[in-house]
């Protein structure tokens, strides 16, 4: 005789947020601990998993955009999991391999803790934004595909390719429910020693979260008012969805 | 100052009190990652056995961080109270270990020298703490707040309805309250963590939350825990916020790395105090903290984790917090590595908390990048309710679809009370048997499909 549901059960199909789960006792039921267990390993190998920086440049390259591949200060995974200030730093060769381009925006994709959300929705989101980049006129400088780093990194390369302003596309940690769910993390005029409270952050780009055009739509509105205000962070409050979220506007031939 | 100890035949040296702390702080990644960690296990040792020697003033004496560069030294050095510290003034900290464990040594007793005592000191004598003993005193102490009831009184442990939603979907939210409901949880507050941090957003939250608690006249509060300044500015547009938010860490630069300070926190409290929407009391603030923010803001001084999360709690506490809550495994493996170090570190929060006279709660959890699982979260859970915490995490299934991360949930919370006999706010408990959600005793009862709760959706 297995625990069953709760009576309010229809409501779990209103949040992916685990509702209505039934209880033996005061305990989750059985099949539930298991489900449990399970979404916990997918997360953990979700970690571990390498980025393929290959197929990531090649969907880049199919949007016309050049893409450049380096590397974090640190080694491998383990040293990166417990090292985050070298995850924060470029490797000494890809310092000395990335010279200016100065331009509008930088973009950087980063495995983070998720490749899995990387491989799922960088492209796709870089795709959604070229439309608003071409209606605002904005140069778009190489895409920087970068392995075991952390969000910081973008400052040193944006600072590098002398960007006005720099998107990191990263992996965010994996949740049980999301293995593969992206972050953009804006900064105006990046530069080494940045803080957080100078970035913009848009989160939860993932199949049940936000779209990559809706995540496109906000980068866009942040990215136009970071320009215009020469400012992000927590002085630049996102007020994208006062502008109804329509298509972006179409690109001029 | 620099410290000394011999142990057999060698003598270890410590440059000044901020090494010696950190030597003696119980091992942990982020202090190995800053380089301030003891490089073996006999130098962590003689660490704590030098410290144990030191005279509890030398603590206020030598400020681990400049009084002149830090706003947050100058809060702890100006707000000290001679007097209430007077009674342990000429003790060392191995004394003051002892004096915390006389049975004499009551709830009144710490209550009264709280004021007296820095965070310095609170974390000093936890670093020559087991866990039984973090576990012993703090349960001593009671830390009771108070807004629309009363929380952190002896028998008592609260949940945080936490029902976030990864795009914060009004019905998926919503959903996700009531389930909290229905299990019992949600007398800490209602809180929402937001997964945009646009103004019109968080205002769609606060108001959604607003709705719910009126509607059914839930004797609790809500929280959406945007930016404090977001929350000034939803106050000024009229938004109807109960609690005031904000996450805070023990030195100025890493709470300018959230973008806060003092004067800000002090302009978000008047705001909230001016809603005047508390029924019982006016405890408006709810802070969040955890060891490792400060490094990770580059902002750490050379001085260990723990001793600037302790000081955070000097931060709290000059604001009158309804709530404080160390969210003590989500910063990750790098300052935090495994469920020993979490479980340590959730245990030292709550006593350096309570102790300094914090209401302290705590958000049990870990990434999925730690190596830590639910096994160690029930773990800490059993820890925390033997020491009386204030409040914990409800979390539907534990698992947080927003912030991807793993907590305790709605049963896990049952769990405790049961284990312990650990009873709701008394404003809460009386709205959940009105409401027939309790029975005679207290347990969950079986709600049906048609309770007025549900019957609303």
């Amino acid at each position: 005789m297995a625990a069953p549901p709760d009576p309010w059960r229809r409501l779990a199909a209103l949040t992916p947020a685990r509702i209505g789960l039934g209880r033996a006792g005061t305990a989750l039921p059985t099949r539930e601990v298991l489900a449990l267990g399970l979404a916990h390993a997918r997360a953990r190998d979700a970690v571990h998993l390498p980025l393929d920086v290959a197929a990531v440049s090649a969907r880049i390259a199919a949007l016309g955009l050049e893409a450049a591949q380096v590397e974090s200060a640190a080694a491998d995974r383990s040293t990166y999991l417990r090292r985050p200030d070298l995850g924060r730093r470029l490797s000494h060769a890809a310092r000395a391999g990335l010279a200016p381009v100065p331009c509008d925006l930088a973009l950087v994709v980063a495995d983070g803790l998720s490749s899995a959300a990387v491989h799922a929705q960088a492209a796709a989101t870089i795709a959604a934004l070229m439309p608003h980049a071409a209606a605002a006129g904005w140069s778009i400088g190489p895409v920087v595909v970068v392995t075991q780093a952390r969000v910081a990194l973008g400052d040193e390369i944006g600072e590098a390719l002398r960007a006005r302003a720099v998107a990191v596309l990263i992996g965010e940690r994996p949740g049980l429910s999301t293995p593969d769910s992206l972050g953009i993390y804006l900064t105006h005029a990046p530069r080494v020693g940045r803080t957080d409270a100078e970035r913009n952050c848009i989160s939860n780009i993932q199949p049940r979260g936000l779209s990559p055009e809706q995540a496109a739509h906000r980068l866009a509105w942040l990215l136009r008012e970071a320009l215009r205000r020469g400012l992000s962070g927590v002085a630049l409050k996102d007020e994208s969805d006062l502008i109804a979220a329509t298509a972006p506007p179409p690109v001029l031939s | 100052m620099p410290f000394a100890q011999t142990t057999g035949h060698t003598r270890w040296t410590f440059a000044d009190l901020a090494e010696l702390l950190a030597k003696a702080s119980p091992p942990r990644s982020g202090d190995a990652l800053a380089g301030l960690a003891a490089q073996s296990l006999e130098e962590h040792a003689a660490a704590r056995m030098a410290l144990a020697d030191l005279p509890l003033r030398a603590l206020l004496d030598e400020p681990v961080v400049p009084y002149e560069a830090d706003e947050v030294t100058r809060l702890i050095c100006d707000g000290h109270d001679a007097g209430a510290f007077a009674p342990v003034a000429s003790m060392t900290v191995g004394d003051f270990r002892e004096f915390l464990l006389e049975p004499s040594t009551t709830g009144e007793t710490l209550a009264a020298l709280a004021p007296g005592l820095t965070p310095e000191m609170a974390a000093a004598v936890s670093k020559i703490m087991r866990n039984q003993d973090l576990i012993a005193v703090a349960r001593k102490r009671r830390v009771v707040t108070r807004f629309r009831n009363t929380l952190g009184q002896a028998g008592v442990m609260s949940v945080r309805l936490q029902p976030n939603h990864p795009t914060d979907d009004p019905a998926g939210v919503t959903a996700a309250i009531l389930d909290g409901l229905l299990y019992g949880c949600g007398d800490a507050v209602i809180g929402i963590n937001p997964a945009g941090d646009s103004l019109a957003a968080l205002g769609d939250l606060v108001r959604l939350v607003d709705e719910v608690i009126r509607r059914f006249e839930i004797p609790t509060q809500g929280c959406v825990l945007g930016h404090v300044s977001s929350t000034i500015e939803l106050i000024e547009r009229g938004a109807p916020v109960d609690l005031v938010f904000q996450s805070i860490a023990g030195t100025e630069g890493a709470n300018a790395s959230f973008g806060v300070n003092l004067a800000l926190l002090r302009e978000g409290r008047d705001a909230a105090l001016s809603m005047k929407r508390g029924t019982v009391g006016d405890n408006v603030m709810y802070f969040e903290t955890g060891q490792g923010s400060a490094l990770s803001a580059d902002a750490h001084h050379g001085v260990d984790q723990q001793t600037l999360e302790a000081r955070a709690y000097a931060v709290a506490r000059a604001f009158e917090p309804l709530l404080v809550n160390t969210v003590v495994g989500f910063i990750g493996p790098e300052y935090l590595f495994d469920g020993k170090q979490i479980i340590r570190a959730g245990l030292e929060d709550h006593f350096c908390g309570k102790l300094l006279g914090a209401p302290m709660g705590c958000d049990i959890c870990h990434t999925n990048h730690a190596e830590a699982d639910q096994d160690d979260l029930d773990s800490l859970l059993t820890l925390l309710a033997a020491a009386g915490v204030n409040f914990v995490m409800g979390v539907p299934g534990g698992d947080d679809v927003m912030l991807g991360y793993q907590s305790t949930s709605f049963h896990d919370a049952l769990y405790a009370r049961e284990v312990f006999g650990l009873r709701r706010a008394p404003e809460f408990e009386a709205w959940l048997a009105r409401m027939a959600l309790t029975g005679a005793d207290g347990r969950l009862a079986q709600a049906a499909a048609g309770h007025p709760l549900l019957a609303a959706f």
